[in-house]
């Protein structure tokens, strides 16, 4: 009997990067210091729009010292490459947006960097600001989904129709890390940087169109990344470029590094969302027609609003079938700084409107919310709003069922409501059903064609070579676990390299919940291919075990030199989407929930807190348990933040309360233990069986926890973030 | 960060003696540091000329006396809510303590330092105020000691003069049977800074409310009681309707204001609900 | 010139120069090559620059150089002695740590109450750890990392 290594896919395995992180010999960006390093600084405009008339330099500054950048200096183009091109990387003249980058400094004292900061002026011409997305006629894009006739039925006379409005807050993702970066740069050697962020080659391509400089000229490595949730996707293109820049004139090494005010005042936050809902249902509370009209304000540039908006609309209909759905969609411009990728990437914003629409759905047509969901949920052979036929195994009544049971729902609605009759404090169930679909969206993944290697290394174990980071959620482990199952090696044989542009292939971005289903199929086909080639070579035999393995690798190494072993996405060919009617396959796969909160509401203080939270998921296999359960309960308390806790106070278009202290996200006193609950419907195509999960956990909480608070209190609530502020006004006038 | 070290001095003095003189020349004192510190590296420290006051044992201690505690003005919230007696005593001063930024925040920031920053919207001096607080103050010239409720005289202005210092806060011991009420409203339930912070303290005898004090952060350009609402509760056996009338002149005490935070109207309901909350208890 | 302040860090020895005002956070980082010990927000209010000062958890960055003057500071540099503490052992086994920025201030606040308290409960846990802002576990796993802190490692 031939000794078996277990199957890492499924095991809890120690995080490979985990020891590094509990010693605190983890190098983060700001850990690595030069004796050459200068310091940099940004300086960028107090107004929200206008022009820049005069630009004045304290004479008491030693400015001889320093290195000051304007788009001058720039030797490419004065651009941010991403989508359209149109965000300047420093503006010229022309000002957009309150903090935007106008000037850069450095010098090798940081002291002398902070003084300098303060004192230089600049003076505009204002000019008419737009801040009220909703009155923006600026439209970056817009998308139409149409299936079925809804005119039709809206005519009809024998349904009943159901309208409201939902509003969704700006949100910042406050990775704990600030943004920041080093740069080198001259042109001799062409640009390095070094840094906190989610995309290497993201930042691979600004700075080459930045810098006019070919490929091989530019190498952009990640540091140890301390969170990112979308808050590092584009934005790193943008500091790394200001970097850069400093390093290419003044000739050292630039460091620059966000203060936290500099970091959410400047940076991008979750786009701020206004979705009008019209539903024909007929007595049961059947859905007959479903009309969206979703908006999202851009902010002031175009960056990644066109897929952020994507991703909103096709999710916009929810988890449910209805044979006529139209959706509209528009993201709009204002002057305030760009709107960006967070984590769920306009889902949560439409799903909020959804999820809340079905418990007034409801209300009106007068059955309990569980049961107008189960009434429409999509099955296998169902199709979406995009007519996606679902091909997969699915049971949403199934899924629910294990949500209710868990969190006790029917035995304790019944409870509040008699406790709710003679207590101050008032207590709620609420349940949000909903999906999201994982990788880019429809023809995204086959655009991109991302490639992966694995190389075996001359010690007999295997490095794996992908452009995907390390942000904290778990990366590095589970392509470990991955090739440890294809290659039925020990875990601990397998090593992920550092993403460095230098040395791994464009595996395409750590985004969109691609980084295992996608990216992590790719390092399986890798480690397959390098295998057969082992196997070609005569050195290994088929089905040999872990230590014959090793050594056949090692004599590959001595005899022939590298070996590495390639894949590159293909489309599967279930997956067909048409861009110009956006209809089809959105994505590959969905992973499906259904979340339950329990809330209490103090109505001395009309203070919410969430005392439990049920999550329950479909997500395909479980690569890692314990990193799984992380990604889910880390989400749920960013959607509870989202919900209940932050709020972006803006003032002209700048953020207000751009610090720790004055934007509140939740502390361990203001969680609630959350139980996850996987099950688990394997899905070929991805590895091992598994779909996406990151962004899953932030679609639910912000809808479930608000259809809790309506069930405790019995008055409708319709924007987040609901703070006790917000609350208040809405119980006042109910009065 | 925000702020230069090199544009400011820091002197440890040895004693409270030299430390005076160091404040009468014009120095700031920095205690615990939970607050200065953070105008620091904003680059809004305005006093440039600082003196350490930390480590002076003058300034530290809790002392009993038969009928009531002194607390040196540099004792720290934790040094409060390890003191068994002073919680058992004083259970609003240690709720007070509690609620104040979290742990680490707790075993530096000061109770002088939290009096003299004089944030309208600070947690302890809502509680001092209802336990009926004297205040002591030192400078070269020797100490005075003042009723903590003419502490605080307007926005961030206070009785402090021109040289002088916290020396210590002493609080006389509630009357047995007092009923107390403490409430911190923030945004979560740690680490935040107050929207509403009320303290109230009631004695009741032959059914009647034989001393009431209502004081409140947040709700005004200071920490204050409020007098009107007092005036109308002393003396009268608390009832549906005179929570009423008590809950209606509220206005007339406070002056809550629209910040970042929050808003006029929340603050005004919310301090409402709370004094409305406490009289119901003791009905 | 910049007088110079003794400290003891890790059990170790240190004599920096430095202004009166430089932060510990800074002087740790900057000068004692401890980078271990993050900065956060530089306000007090996400616990991730924590240390123990004389025992005590305290935000580095709002403490002054001068008021570590001749104490004993513990970083996230000194739990470890030749293995891993059976905290951070905690840490790795119940998925405490995910990015890792706010860890090591998180395992500085557990250590100060696993010093107070050897077998905190949940509550316990989670006031012990609010001043200490993670923005991916949720906190979950590292509430349940400090609870199974006693229990000797597998």
């Amino acid at each position: 009997m031939k000794k078996r290594t277990p199957k890492a896919i499924g095991r809890v395995v120690p995080r490979k990067e985990g020891r590094a992180k509990v010693t605190g010999e983890a190098k983060y960006i700001d850990d690595i210091n030069r004796d050459d390093l200068w310091h940099g600084a940004t300086i960028r405009s107090s107004v929200a729009r206008g022009s820049i008339r005069k630009i004045t330099f304290d004479p008491k500054i030693p400015w001889k010292e320093f290195c000051v950048v304007t788009a001058k200096d720039i030797p490419g183009k004065n651009v941010v490459a991403l989508i359209e091109g149109d965000q300047p990387l420093l503006a010229e003249t022309r000002i957009e947006h309150p903090e935007e980058p106008v000037l850069l400094i450095a010098h090798p004292n940081k002291e002398m960097v902070t003084r300098a900061r303060a004192t230089i002026q600049i003076e505009y011409a204002a000019a008419a600001a737009v801040l009220d997305f909703e009155k923006s006629d600026t439209v970056f894009k817009s998308y139409s989904v149409n299936k079925g006739d809804v005119d039709s039925v809206f005519r009809r006379k024998d349904v009943t129709i159901v309208e409201e409005t939902y509003f969704t807050g700006a949100q910042e993702q406050l990775y704990i890390e600030m943004n920041g970066v080093i740069a080198q740069a001259s042109s001799q050697t062409g640009v390095t940087v070094w840094g906190s962020m989610q995309c290497p080659y993201y930042v691979h391509k600004a700075l080459k169109a930045l810098f006019q400089l070919p490929d091989d000229r530019v190498r952009v490595i990640q540091t140890e990344t301390g969170g990112g949730f979308g808050g590092k996707e584009e934005y790193p293109s943008m500091i790394a470029g200001h970097a850069a820049l400093l390093a290419w004139k003044c000739g050292h090494p630039v460091k620059l590094i966000y203060d936290r005010a500099e970091d959410m005042a400047a940076t991008t936050k979750r786009h701020p969302s206004r979705t009008r809902h019209r539903t024909a249902v007929d007595k049961n509370g059947k859905l007959l027609a479903v009309e969206i009209d979703f908006l999202l304000d851009g902010g002031a540039y175009v960056t990644l609003s066109p897929v952020v908006l994507s991703r909103g609309t096709i999710h916009a209909a929810g988890p449910y079938l209805c044979d006529n759905v139209r959706v509209q969609s528009r993201v709009v411009k204002t002057n305030t700084p760009p709107h960006g990728a967070f984590r769920g990437f306009g889902a949560p914003q439409s799903l909020f409107a959804v999820e809340k629409h079905m418990d007034r759905i409801a209300r009106v047509v007068g059955v309990a919310p569980e049961e107008i969901r189960r009434r429409n949920f999509l099955k296998t052979g169902g199709m979406t709003a995009t007519s996606q036929v679902i091909q997969q195994k699915l049971d949403l009544s199934g899924l629910l069922d294990k949500a209710l049971k868990k969190s006790n729902w029917k035995t304790k609605r019944e409870k509040f409501l008699k406790h709710n009759k003679t207590s101050k404090i008032k207590k709620g169930l609420g349940l949000a059903t909903f999906l999201h679909g994982a990788g880019f969206t429809g023809s995204g993944e086959r655009v991109l064609a991302s490639k992966v290697a694995v190389e075996g290394t001359e010690k007999g174990t295997i490095r794996v070579l992908t452009a995907n980071t390390e942000i904290g959620q778990g990366t590095n482990t589970i392509f470990a676990q991955v090739v440890s199952d294809a290659l039925k090696i020990p875990y601990e044989w397998v090593e992920v390299a550092q993403p460095d542009t230098a040395r791994v292939p464009n595996s395409g971005p750590t985004v969109a919940s691609r980084t295992c289903m996608i990216v992590g199929k790719l390092v399986e086909r890798a480690a397959l291919e390098l295998e057969g080639k082992l196997i070609d070579s005569g050195l290994l035999e088929k089905n040999g075990e872990p230590s014959q393995f090793r050594k056949a690798l090692v004599q590959y190494r001595k005899k022939y030199g590298e070996l590495k072993g390639f894949a590159e996405y293909i489309q599967p060919s279930h997956v067909n989407w048409d861009d110009q009617l956006y209809r089809g396959d959105a994505y590959g796969a969905f992973a499906w929930a259904a979340y339950i909160a329990e809330v209490s509401v103090d109505t001395v203080t009309y203070c919410c807190t969430v005392d439990r939270f049920t999550a329950v998921q479909e997500v395909g296999r479980v690569v890692h348990p314990l990193l799984a359960e992380g990604q889910i309960i880390g989400g749920v308390t960013q959607g509870i933040g989202y919900a209940l806790y932050e709020r972006v106070v803006w003032k002209d278009g700048r953020m207000a309360n751009n610090s720790l202290t004055n934007y509140i996200i939740p502390t361990s006193v203001d969680t609630p233990t959350i139980d996850v609950i996987f099950l688990e419907e394997p899905y070929e195509p991805g590895p091992g069986g598994a779909k996406g999960i990151g962004e899953l956990p932030l679609d639910g909480p912000a809808p479930a926890i608000l259809n809790a608070i309506e069930n405790a209190l019995g008055v409708e609530v319709n924007h987040i973030p609901l703070l006790p502020e917000d609350l208040l006004r809405v119980c006042e006038a109910g009065r | 960060m925000r702020g230069t070290a090199s544009d400011y001095s820091l002197v440890t003095p040895k004693s409270l003696c030299e430390a005076l003189t160091l404040i009468q020349q014009g120095a700031h004192p920095l205690a615990g540091g939970t607050d200065l510190m953070v105008l620091f590296e904003a680059g809004s420290l305005q006093w440039k000329s600082l003196v350490n006051i930390a480590g002076l044992k003058e300034l530290k201690g809790i002392r009993f006396q038969q009928d009531r505690v002194e607390l040196g003005a540099l004792t720290t919230y934790t040094q409060i809510l390890e003191d068994k007696k002073v919680v058992s005593h004083f259970p609003m001063l240690a709720e007070s303590a509690r609620l104040t930024g979290a742990w680490a925040i707790q075993n530096r920031g000061t109770l002088g330092g939290n009096i003299a920053n004089a944030s309208p919207a600070a947690d302890s001096p809502p509680s001092l105020l209802a336990y009926d607080a004297e205040i002591t103050l030192t400078s070269a010239t020797g100490d005075r000691t003042i009723p903590y409720v003419d502490f605080h005289q307007g926005y961030k202005k206070t009785a402090i003069r021109e040289g002088e210092i916290i020396r210590s806060i002493t609080l006389p011991f509630p009357r047995r049977h007092s009923h107390t009420y403490f409430r911190k409203v923030g945004t979560r339930n740690a680490q935040a800074i107050s929207k509403v912070v009320v303290a109230g303290l009631a004695h009741i005898i032959g059914g009647r409310l034989d001393q009431f004090r209502w004081a409140v952060g947040s709700l005004a350009p200071f920490p204050k009681r409020c007098r009107h609402v007092e005036k109308i509760l002393w003396g009268n056996r608390v009832a549906k309707d005179l929570i009423q009338t008590a809950c209606d002149n509220l206005k007339n005490d406070i002056a809550p204001i629209d910040d970042i935070r929050s808003t006029s109207t929340y603050r005004m309901i919310v301090a409402r609900n709370c004094l409305k909350d406490f009289l119901e208890q003791l009905l | 010139m910049k007088p110079t302040f003794k400290l003891k860090i890790n059990g170790k020895a240190f004599a920096v120069q430095a202004h009166p005002l430089e932060r510990l956070l800074d002087v740790l980082r900057e000068q004692c090559g401890l980078s271990g010990t993050k900065e956060g927000c530089g306000e007090g209010e996400c616990g991730a620059c924590s240390v123990l000062l004389n025992g005590e958890l305290v935000n580095s960055c709002l403490v002054p150089i001068a008021q570590a003057a001749g104490a004993a500071v513990l970083t996230v540099e000194g739990l470890a002695s030749k293995s891993l503490s059976a905290l951070q052992k905690s840490f790795l086994e119940h998925g405490g740590a995910q990015c890792g920025i706010c860890t090591p201030g998180m395992l500085i606040a557990a250590s100060a109450l696993l010093k107070t308290s050897r077998r905190p409960n949940e509550k316990k846990v989670r006031e012990a750890l609010a001043g200490n802002l993670c923005r991916c576990t949720g906190y979950q796993n590292i509430v349940e990392s400090v609870v199974g802190a006693h229990k000797e490692s597998r």
